[in-house]
């Protein structure tokens, strides 16, 4: 076995783990607080594409631009939608919250579909970070090491706004108590509401990180969504830091099923939420 | 009193739907739509035997419609079976395959049963997508309809929809019976306190691989009867939208009740076919539906509609 | 003037006196993905090109009546079938045109032998359908994986790229294109160096693009399509793959994939095509006509492009046989006595097994500068004549070629 090129595979599975953490981060979030399984997902991440070309050929605002903006504009429609249609369901089964996203998916991928066509929209690495570094044992873009970086730091410091803020204490309060919460004089439908947005943000940035990797298509989150759900699931559900280091795992697994048995590795991570799941029913990550 | 006003009302739906499909063929509608219907209707009443009676939310369902389905294409055609042993041979297969993932999946509960069935289904996916004889995305095609029971030729449009109707309605009757059975009640039991019905001495777990291996069956049942009437059997048959799809046909119909799956699944396999003509916005308008259903009618058509009459459907 | 007007009174007094013999109602079926990944390569722009292939035979004024009618078969053999079985037992459908996705194209292809209707596909790859499962009744227009691997794969073997590494599809399509640009490939003197398989509609291909690199193989063969292309294209560029030396072949590759993925990131591309609209007057002329009347002013693809040419020759055997006898195969059988001709893909025959076969075209990408208006995107690098396109009759499997 050719180590070299095991390396080079292991470090390209940890960039797009960065991916998954990203998503299943988002996801996470909105399932811990709102118990809605958010099968949107992968529509809003690819509308948070779509809003980054958006801004650059129509507004003429660059990459950059876009990494702030995106989120917040994604983030905005996320609450609307919060506001007008999920809010409605608290307290029921899951599944009406899946069935309601889900046909959100549809609606937002097919209007999607109709203004801009199947096959996509080009979007180019920014100027300041084309290029790459030659590693030795690969050649690495500069840009795919800025996604590694930029998703770990926001990572990192979602899971330390939620575990170990004030704000983020409330939050997880709000989850298991809301009567508590609001007799503390806190509104607990407007924090919902901006944590919904705020799940949302996420994948909308996880959009723009991958509009210069990843045609942006209308179809390009359609089958993310179930590969993330499987991540948070292996994670523990609702476990912010399990999910990220579950994204990051799942990236370096799928790398080395990509280099001994390619055909399957879209499907190694449902292997292992089935061995997670019969072994360690809470996930990694869960709290019993 | 009211478990007979409960009849009365069942029994009248039950003529009222069998006397409407069997007039099907002479009032002009085209019998090939409603023997897909029929089929999807099979198999949406499966699932909710186990979801809506059962209390287990699959999310990989199609895994048993599709090994039922490839089982009994691979069976009519390569090795030349009559229809109805293949029927059989795919509705096995299905329990077979149900018996295997229900063993382990019964163990975990909510949520964490919905993935571990979604987990299975998709390795089984990927079984398929692999191995040769199921011609990956090209499908088992032209699979032969053959001589039902040696009497009667399928290839005839009229034949084969009373043969489906046939089957569905036994597989109907099936269902109905096991809801209002001994069974039935225990499994109800558990689905609405589980701890209780295990200090009452039941083995739960029992019951719910028993479930579940019926609703993988009549599910293979229904993917069986679909091949010998669509003639193919296909990659879309056990790919996780059609797990989804079923979910929807359920709840769009009304969950828990007895004809809301079939209504439902009509529905849907109505959007497929009659709204294929708009195009682009055949996707749009079906997520409409969907976002409405739980909006509006979150009971579902059925279930509203039984809310409203104050009876059981 | 008044000639013209003489000659349509005749016609018209000709259609009136043999109106109970003669059966001039013709109802035209398009099924195509208008909804999903394929929907800008078929979809709403198959149903224009019906629609003008129709305008343009001038039989409406010789006293025809044609319909056309459209569905989504939303990339499921099921619906695909039920549709098509539905066209033709209660809409009275007697051809059924377009269907993309090999799938489907293989399901709709034995309702149409069952009940006797006309079926050209333009866009299925799948070399089945005039080799084992050809029937007397199906036509397969713009192109099928024969032809897609042995188009580029001669060709580039012949201009010095002879070691490959293939990226491929791991579906039924990708191993056609594989196997087959493989045989072509060693036939000719070159050699297969490795290949990896991914998952169809995967997203990520650095894990296999590194693969392909450290192969050092001259040529990257893209045995994909659609999406899964244009992101390894894409990908190819980031990792340096394309400035590094070695060449991407894309085995199957649309307009609308090169104009997704801009001028820019598809340069050093080389491809196999049937219809480029930038071709000569004909091509021109048609293209301006229909990108007028496409959302977006696309211009027309070789999928959409085969819609049209085929519609074109079925109405003209139709109008040659004088009535519309409702019988798919004999319709077919005249459309393979008659050589085609249309402004598309020029003079062709349809063979007996179903082929249709014209010849074909080895792209490249031009240059920005080179560019000089929007859609100008490709240049000739070589014609394959129609005689070596296609599979050779002696080596196809269709049975109807053993009578």
């Amino acid at each position: 076995m050719n180590t070299q090129a095991l390396f080079a595979q292991l470090l390209v599975g940890l960039i797009n783990g960065s991916f998954y953490a990203l998503l299943s981060l988002g996801l996470a979030v909105i399932f811990g607080m709102l118990n809605i399984i958010n099968f949107a997902h992968g529509a809003l991440y690819m509308m948070g594409a779509f809003c980054a070309w958006f801004l650059l050929n129509v507004v003429g605002l660059n990459y950059w631009f876009a990494l702030v903006f995106v989120p917040l504009i994604v983030g905005c429609v996320g609450m609307v939608i919060e506001r007008t249609m999920l809010k409605r369901l608290q307290g029921l089964d899951h599944l009406y919250g899946l069935l309601l996203t889900f046909g959100l998916a549809l609606v937002i991928q097919g209007v999607f579909q109709n203004y801009f066509g199947s096959s996509g929209l080009p979007y180019a690495i920014p100027s300041q970070l084309t290029g790459g570094q030659n590693l030795g044992f690969m050649f690495l873009p500069n840009y795919r090491a800025w996604v590694v970086v930029f998703s770990l730091i926001i990572c990192l410091a979602t899971w330390y706004g939620i575990e170990k803020t004030k704000l983020g204490s409330y939050l997880r309060a709000a989850t298991e108590n809301p009567q508590l919460v609001r007799a503390f004089g806190i509104n607990v439908p407007r924090m919902i509401t901006l944590t919904y947005g705020f799940g949302v943000a996420l994948a909308a940035l996880a959009g723009v990180l991958s509009a210069p990797i990843n045609q942006v298509r209308p179809l390009m989150g359609a089958d993310l969504i179930i590969v993330v759900f499987a991540v948070v699931v292996i994670g523990g559900m609702g476990s912010i830091m399990g999910s990220i280091v579950t994204g990051f795992l799942l990236g370096l697994l799928e790398g080395l099923t990509k280099y001994f048995y390619p055909e399957a590795s879209n499907t190694v991570v449902f292997v292992v939420m089935a061995i997670v799941l019969l072994v360690k029913p809470n996930g990694l990550f869960g709290r019993t | 009193m009211k478990l007979q006003a409960r009849t009365h009302a069942q029994t009248i739906a039950f003529v009222l739907m069998t006397g409407l499909l069997a007039c099907v063929p002479m009032i002009g509608i085209y019998p090939y739509f409603v023997m897909q219907a029929l089929c999807f209707a099979l198999f949406a009443a499966s699932f909710n035997l186990l979801i809506g009676y059962g209390g287990l939310p699959s999310f990989g369902h199609a895994m048993f419609l599709g090994t039922a389905g490839y089982a009994s294409a691979h069976a009519a055609k390569v090795w030349g079976f009559p229809p109805e042993a293949a029927i059989i041979l795919g509705t096995l297969a299905a329990a077979g395959a149900g018996v295997i993932t229900g063993a382990l999946a019964i163990r975990r509960q909510g949520i964490y049963f919905s993935m571990t069935t979604l987990a299975f289904a998709q390795m089984l996916y990927f079984f398929y997508l692999q191995t040769p004889f199921t011609h990956g995305e090209d499908g088992i095609q032209g699979v032969p309809q053959g001589i039902f029971l040696g009497l009667i030729d399928l290839s005839k449009v009229l034949n084969l929809y009373y043969v489906v109707l046939g089957i569905f309605l036994a597989g109907f009757v099936l269902i109905y019976r096991i809801i209002h059975s001994p069974f039935g009640e225990i499994l109800n039991a558990i689905r609405e306190n589980e701890p209780r019905a295990i200090s009452l001495g039941y083995k739960t777990e029992r019951y719910k691989l028993a479930a579940f291996v019926l609703s993988a069956g009549l599910a293979g049942l229904a993917g069986a009867t679909k091949v010998i009437v669509a003639q193919n059997a296909s990659l879309t048959d056990v790919h996780w939208t059609m797990s989804g799809e079923v979910v929807l046909m359920v709840l769009l119909g009304g969950l828990g009740t007895i004809y809301g799956p079939i209504l439902g699944a009509f529905i849907i396999i109505a959007m497929q076919q009659y709204f294929a003509g708009f195009g682009q916005w055949v996707l749009v308008i079906q997520g409409l539906i969907f976002i409405a259903c739980v909006l509006v009618f979150r009971r579902g058509i059925i279930g509203e509609l039984a809310h409203a009459l104050k009876i059981r459907l | 003037m008044t000639r013209l007007s003489a000659v349509s009174a005749l016609a018209l007094a000709l259609a009136a006196s043999s109106a109970m013999a003669q059966d001039k109602n013709i109802k035209i079926g398009v099924l195509d993905d208008m909804s999903g990944i394929y929907a800008d390569v078929g979809g709403a722009g198959s149903i224009l090109a019906a629609q003008m292939a129709i305008e343009d035979s001038g039989l409406a004024k010789k006293g025809w009546t044609i319909d056309v009618i459209s569905a989504d078969h939303q990339n499921k053999p099921d619906i695909g079938v039920n549709i098509s079985r539905q066209w033709a037992d209660k809409d009275r459908v007697d051809g059924i045109f377009g269907v993309l996705n090999s799938g489907v194209a293989l399901a709709v292809n034995g309702v149409a032998k069952e009940k006797n209707l006309v079926y050209m596909n333009s866009g299925a790859a799948a070399a089945d359908l005039t080799n084992a499962q050809c029937t007397p009744n199906t036509v397969h227009w713009t192109y099928d994986t024969y032809l897609l691997a042995n188009g580029t794969g001669k060709a580039v073997v012949k201009s010095g790229g002879d070691s490959w590494f293939f990226m491929t599809a791991d579906y039924a399509f990708g191993h056609a294109l594989e196997r087959d640009t493989t045989a072509v490939i060693t036939a000719n003197g070159g050699k297969v160096v490795g290949s990896v398989r991914h998952p169809l509609n995967n997203s990520d291909f650095s894990s296999f693009l590194l693969q392909a690199q450290s192969s050092k193989a001259k040529i990257i063969g893209l045995a994909n399509a659609g999406g899964d292309t244009t992101n390894t294209v894409k990908q190819a560029a980031e990792f340096g793959i394309t400035s590094g030396g070695q060449k991407l072949a894309a085995l199957l590759l649309f307009i609308s994939d090169v104009h997704a993925l801009g001028l820019k990131m598809s340069q050093g591309l080389i491809f196999t095509t049937t219809f480029y609209w930038d071709m000569n007057d004909g091509t021109r002329a048609f293209t301006k006509r229909f990108s007028e009347r496409m959302k977006n002013k696309q211009v027309p693809t070789m999928v959409q492009a085969g819609v049209y040419a085929s519609v074109l020759h079925y109405l003209k055997s139709l109008e040659a046989m004088g009535t519309n006898p409702h019988d798919g195969a004999k319709v077919v059988a005249q459309m393979k006595s008659m050589p085609t001709d249309d402004p598309l893909f020029g003079k062709g025959v349809i063979q007996p097994n179903g082929r249709k076969v014209h010849p074909a075209y080895l792209m490249g990408i031009k240059s920005v500068e080179e560019s000089k208006a929007p859609w100008d995107y490709y240049k000739l690098i070589a014609t394959i004549p129609a005689e070596e396109a296609f599979t050779p009759l002696d080596k196809s499997t269709c049975a109807l070629l053993k009578q």
